[in-house]
């Protein structure tokens, strides 16, 4: 009979405590969540609830239910397709381009001999540069009235980076992979970190060259942090908006999808076809991310440790 | 590895590549700064005649200078958002990492979410509300999307570090007979502050980058931030080109940025690092 009691005591003493652990858990995280959800879910609903009217701010007066007008009006759009392929592009020579570097950086910064902290700390200041900044170092050094590039050997002295669209992107991936290679170096340098140097003594002794050492341990080892690095920086560079924006202003046929629902949005102020070009930039996010996590399995970070 | 082996040289020239490619665009960027306005057009890399004219012509006319307003914009906005964004993930990573609740998952995921959100996405509907609430081109219109743009990255910093720490000291300073606050104050706030300030650093650097906000949320120099204000400079005429003028602010932004990185070069790589490669 005491047993009994003493068991029914203890439960109604630990779901006590549970519950007011609960509810402190929950109180605690209210503000955060409630300050991400009001700058990002609602707003999002906004622009699908806008990208369904004909809202123009220039003409307040005329408006009203346009139904996915707006949709058919940006997917039959040349422009449109022509500002998806221009992120497209981008992303993905950058994030190639990211990686290669990324990798050869993470590679020196793991081997450094001499003065880690002075590599480690160079390669943050890329990161850390306010990407305005940055584009207009690589604009200036490009643009032949005030920069350096033109006065080197094999380039024309007359030539104009920014009068062209393909040159245009090359300056643009430049500047952006010099402003984020050192990001991807970082997350694939903790990746390596986590290889067992024992590895590479035993393929050593069986007499693995450092190449074959690289592609049969490093990459394959390599593989969850890679693919978080991809993940990553895919979804940053297909958001492409400030280089593009100093460089070019979207001029020569440069605009991004970023750079195309600003206009719509902030310049011309047409709410509800900008709006709908949100909402489709939104959902090409959504098909990025679900491809990287269901499609290549990418270990999304956070989730095993919520378990 | 020994001195005077291949491999070593191999290594050594590597980073000699690492460093040239880290920094060649900043010094450039600083050399251009110097030149004097006559020959800021000259193409050459080191400066024919130096002179600071495009930095003091920053700041000639006090308030109404190109730069000073958006520079103090800049500081107070950038540090108002991460105090109050450190303060709201800290709660949330505090209960994340310590308590039992439903949801965890799901805030977690949540905020792993927005950190890949698209901003544009929610320029077009903040700008409307921004005005119809008469915050559109104030400091709070800013402050709030960059402080819940960079809560996701503090929350997962601030959980990676929390964890870390054994709470157990709290009790066991306690025991030995500190009141809870003293525990607190003494023990746990110690362990806490390296990762409370990574975080800090992250968010600050966030909001100190960001651009596309500023240019669509402010319309004058009342809010605007340095990277909004450095893409409106205009020339004193319509025929000369802002040039060493833009170098030269872009320039001082990059100073407490340089000083960061020198500073809390370690905290920021732990800080990056500590959320992603986890999973």
């Amino acid at each position: 009979m005491s047993t009994i009691a003493q068991r029914g005591v203890k439960t109604e003493e630990t779901s006590e405590r549970t519950r007011s652990e609960r509810r402190l858990g929950l109180m605690l995280c209210a503000p955060a969540v409630i300050a991400m959800l009001l700058v990002t879910a609602y707003p999002i609903a906004y622009a699908v609830v806008l990208s369904l009217q004909e809202v123009d701010l220039r003409f307040p007066d005329q408006g009203g239910f346009a139904g996915l007008d707006n949709y058919i009006t940006v997917f039959t759009s040349g422009l449109w397709w022509q500002t998806v392929f221009n992120t497209a592009f981008i992303t993905v020579v950058s994030v190639a381009i990211e990686l290669v570097l990324g990798m050869a950086l993470a590679l020196v910064m793991h081997r450094a001999l001499f003065a880690r902290g002075l590599v480690r700390t160079s390669v943050l200041i890329p990161y850390g540069i306010v990407t305005v900044v940055a584009a207009f170092a690589w604009f200036f050094a490009f643009d032949p009235a005030s920069g350096f590039v033109n006065g080197l050997p094999f380039i024309a002295e007359d030539f104009a980076w920014f009068g062209d669209r393909f040159s245009s992107f090359a300056v643009i991936i430049a500047a952006e992979v010099w402003k984020t290679t050192p990001f991807m170096a970082l997350l694939l340098l903790a990746g390596l970190t986590t290889i067992d140097e024992g590895l590479y003594e035993a393929a050593k002794m069986d007499g693995a060259n450092a190449v074959q050492r690289f592609f049969r341990i490093t990459l394959p080892l390599m593989k969850p942090a890679i693919l978080v690095a991809l993940l990553f920086r895919t979804l940053d560079a297909f958001r492409v908006f400030d280089s593009i924006f100093i460089m070019t202003g979207g001029g020569q046929d440069t605009e991004s999808v970023s750079i195309l629902g600003y206009f719509q949005l902030i310049s011309r102020l047409n709410l509800g076809l900008g709006s709908a070009v949100s909402v489709i930039i939104f959902l090409m996010v959504l098909v990025i991310a679900f491809v990287f996590v269901k499609g290549f399995g990418t270990a999304v970070p956070g989730r095993e440790e919520a378990k | 590895m020994q001195r005077g082996t291949k491999e070593y040289t191999v290594w050594s020239v590597g980073m000699v590549i690492v460093l040239l490619f880290a920094l060649f665009p900043v010094f450039w960027l600083a050399m251009l700064s110097l030149k004097s306005p006559d020959t800021v057009a000259d193409g050459r890399l080191i400066p024919a005649s130096w002179s600071l004219e495009n930095y003091t012509g920053l700041f000639a006319g006090g308030f109404d200078s190109p730069l000073l307003r958006p520079l103090i914009n800049s500081i107070l906005i950038a540090l108002i958002a991460t105090a109050i964004a450190i303060a709201l993930a800290s709660f949330t990573a505090y209960a994340i990492a310590r308590l039992d609740f439903p949801g965890k998952i799901a805030i977690l995921g949540g905020a792993l979410a927005i950190a890949m959100f698209p901003p544009i996405s929610t320029v077009g509907p903040l700008f409307d509300m921004w005005r119809a609430l008469g915050i559109y081109d104030t400091y709070l219109g800013l402050i709030i999307p960059y402080l819940t743009f960079s809560l996701p990255l503090a929350i997962y910093t601030l959980v990676a570090f929390f964890r870390e720490i054994p709470w157990d000291l709290e009790q066991a300073a306690q025991v030995d007979g500190a009141t809870p606050l003293q525990a607190f104050r003494k023990v746990i706030l110690p362990l806490a502050a390296p990762g409370v300030f990574t975080a800090a650093i992250l968010v600050f650097i966030f909001a100190w980058n960001d651009f596309v906000f500023a240019i669509s949320l402010t319309s004058s120099d009342a809010s605007r931030t340095v990277p909004a204000a450095i893409a409106f400079f205009t020339g004193e005429s319509q025929f000369t080109e802002p040039t060493g003028n833009i170098a030269a602010a872009a320039v001082l932004v990059t100073i407490p940025i340089i000083i960061f990185v020198l500073i809390f070069q370690r905290r920021i790589v732990a800080g990056l690092t500590s959320g992603a490669v986890k999973g």
